[in-house]
């Protein structure tokens, strides 16, 4: 090891942990909010293909179509079967007579295409019995906190009735409302009344017929937006990637963290070569080449930055398992995170340790001599 | 392939060490300082050759030439029959790993490796597996008396000891040449003294130089040739094997 004083070696690799932590954990935060974006079409596992209105950008961006743009899906060649899907922001009236936000998701009466999977109390075909509704435990839980679950809870939206008949685990949202589901025909009574509100038609292509095939023939012939399960995910990640300014807010920290520890790292590095400019002024007086100055120099840089970065990723990964409770903060550390942070991390040390090597390789060896 | 190779050109000479005419300017025009002014020095094999003068005379600047750190403005320097001044600079950094030792003022020992590693280093430079080098450096520190200081830090050491173990570190590959400069300067006189006579009973061999710039007139006595420089020139030389050198005292600084 080069490095003999623990102060500056430790001031080093704390630059660099500083810096892997703070990235890491920002994009982890930034990928699971990229995540909560596509929950909700996430949770709908059954069919293939999403239409919508044409100027759809994502999954909270409704434009309702008319009620027979259904029965058009329906026709297009390739379609095996289409339903229709109700997404809403609604206001529910409670009993003691406060009001809640509620996302109202209204499903297939025939078939309940897009019902919750695994309820955790209550049955899905309770469903079908009039007014009946399931929420999601996150949205029970800020309406009535505090209070165990039980079914059976009655309130309202748009002075229609509803009753609970089933608590499901619906993945969060970015919104972060509470989620009710019900069925098409129902949703409509709890929809404000407007002239139109078919938000989406779901829909499958036939055995053996490529999703993209369908989906451009259904555009074709109805004039509709028709995407893959796959094409809206990304539809809508774009679209919090593009128009929102979340992007820039992670971006200006995870930057931060990476000038910071840069700077760190850079300047401990730097008052570390200076302090021992003799010393490689000696080593290249006993016929050291550059070469292997270089490698020294390099070999130490990278040996800091793998401990720096062991450290801040382990750090970040802790943060986010310590948090894992709280349902307010979205962590998700895929592997692009950790890929990230290790490129972020390789260039602090050659950003730190370039001044040093440059430092290193023009000195003299003749200044061994003096003083 | 060429005939003519002029870092060779030389036969083996006699000396380890021959300087002629050798000048060298530090900067130019109103900045410019003559610091070496034809410089005439042999430094035979086998022997011990002081360099003594008062500060800023040149003597600094005269070894670091003979070692191959500072490149001559004009004059021949011919070392261990290469002639430097022909020397490309890759083939410097070769040269004085094969066949310098050398021992500074302040040490320049690294304080992050132990005793025993810090002696070893110009093995490593050189490529020596590592428990080889370390070998070598442990037998040559035994001589130097450090035996039990293998696996201290530097920074554990007195001054004394330090400069035995850069002493250690500047004989372990065994150079033809070792260039002392000052070595006692940051020494009390009795650690000056031991120093002084670990140099010349170790380092001093049939076939080897060593030139020991300093100072110190107290250890004038270690010397077989003293060589006295002024104002960028040498002014003397005296044989320490024929004459007696401690007195008349010779300028001192
Ligand atoms: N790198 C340099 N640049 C400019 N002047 C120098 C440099 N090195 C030495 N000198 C000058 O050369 C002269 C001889 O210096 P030096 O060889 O160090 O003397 P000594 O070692 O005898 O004290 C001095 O005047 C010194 O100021
Ligand atoms: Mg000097």
């Amino acid at each position: 090891m080069l490095i003999g004083n623990r102060v500056k070696y430790l001031g080093i690799v704390f630059g660099v942990v500083f810096a892997a932590l703070l990235i890491a954990q920002q994009s982890s935060i930034f990928c699971g909010i990229m995540l909560l974006t596509i929950g909700q079409i996430r949770d709908v596992e059954g069919p293939g293909i999403w239409v919508m209105d044409r100027n759809v950008e994502f999954i909270d961006d409704i434009k309702p179509m008319s009620d027979t743009d259904l029965f058009r899906v329906k026709g297009v060649k390739g379609v095996d079967w289409a339903v229709a899907f109700y997404k809403g922001l609604v206001r529910a009236r409670m009993e003691k007579g406060d009001f809640h936000q509620v996302i109202l998701l209204g499903i297939d009466d025939a078939t309940l295409i897009g019902a919750p999977e695994g309820l955790f109390m209550g049955t899905l075909s309770d469903l079908r019995t009039p007014e009946a509704v399931i929420m999601d435990d996150a949205g029970y839980a800020r309406i009535w906190p505090g209070e165990p679950f039980v079914l059976g809870k009655v309130f309202e939206m748009n002075d229609h009735r509803a009753v609970l008949v089933g608590i499901t685990k619906a993945s969060r949202t970015f919104q972060s409302f509470p989620i009710i589901y019900t069925r098409y025909s129902q949703a409509v009574l709890f929809a404000p009344s407007e002239r139109k509100v078919l938000s989406f038609v779901l829909a499958n292509p036939k055995p053996g017929i490529p999703a993209e095939d369908v989906c451009r023939t259904i555009t074709t012939s109805t004039g509709l937006q028709a995407l893959t399960r796959d094409q809206f995910m990304k539809k809508t990640i774009r679209h919090f990637l593009m128009k929102t300014g979340i992007p820039v807010n992670f971006g200006i920290t995870v930057m931060l963290g990476f000038l910071v520890g840069t700077a760190i790292a850079g300047q401990t590095f730097y008052l570390f070569t200076i302090e021992n400019i003799k010393q490689f002024g000696a080593l290249k007086a006993m016929g050291t080449s550059n070469r292997t100055i270089l490698l020294m120099v390099l070999s130490q840089a990278v040996q800091v930055g793998i401990v720096g970065y062991g450290v801040g990723v382990g750090l970040a990964a802790l943060f986010g398992w310590g948090t894992r409770g709280l349902t307010k903060l979205a962590f998700f550390m895929p592997w692009q995170v950790l890929v990230l942070t290790a490129v972020a991390v390789f260039l602090i040390i050659l950003l730190a340790s370039l001044l040093s090597i440059r430092k290193v390789l023009v000195v003299d060896p003749a200044i061994v001599f003096r003083g | 392939m060429t005939l003519f190779d002029p870092v060779d050109a030389l036969s083996e000479t006699d000396v380890a060490v021959r300087v002629r005419g050798v000048t060298k300017e530090f900067g130019s025009g109103d900045w410019l300082t003559k610091a070496l002014r034809g410089v005439d020095l042999d430094v035979p094999y086998g022997a011990l050759l002081m360099l003594v003068g008062p500060s800023g005379c040149g003597k600094t600047t005269l070894v670091s030439i003979v070692a191959g750190t500072l490149q001559a403005t004009e004059g021949e320097v011919i070392v261990l029959g290469k002639d430097l001044a022909a020397m490309k600079s890759s083939q410097k950094v070769r040269f004085r790993r094969d066949n310098v030792g050398f021992v500074f003022q302040s040490y320049n020992l690294l304080p992050a490796l132990t005793v025993v590693e810090n002696a070893a280093v110009p093995l490593i430079i050189a490529g020596w597996r590592r428990s080889h080098a370390i070998e070598a450096a442990s037998e040559i520190l035994d001589q130097l008396g450090l035996g039990n200081r293998m696996t201290s830090l530097i920074t554990e050491l007195s001054g004394g000891q330090q400069q035995r173990v850069a002493i250690a570190r500047a004989l372990v590959h065994e150079p033809r040449l070792l260039v002392c400069d000052e070595p006692t300067s940051s020494l009390d006189a009795e650690n000056g003294r031991i120093t002084l006579e670990l140099i010349s009973k170790i380092a001093v061999q049939p076939d080897r130089a060593v030139i020991v710039v300093t100072h110190d007139s107290r250890v004038y006595d270690f010397a077989d040739q003293i060589a006295s420089m002024e104002d960028g020139q040498i002014k003397s030389v005296r044989d320490c094997r024929t004459n007696a050198c401690k007195n008349p005292p010779l300028e001192n600084s």
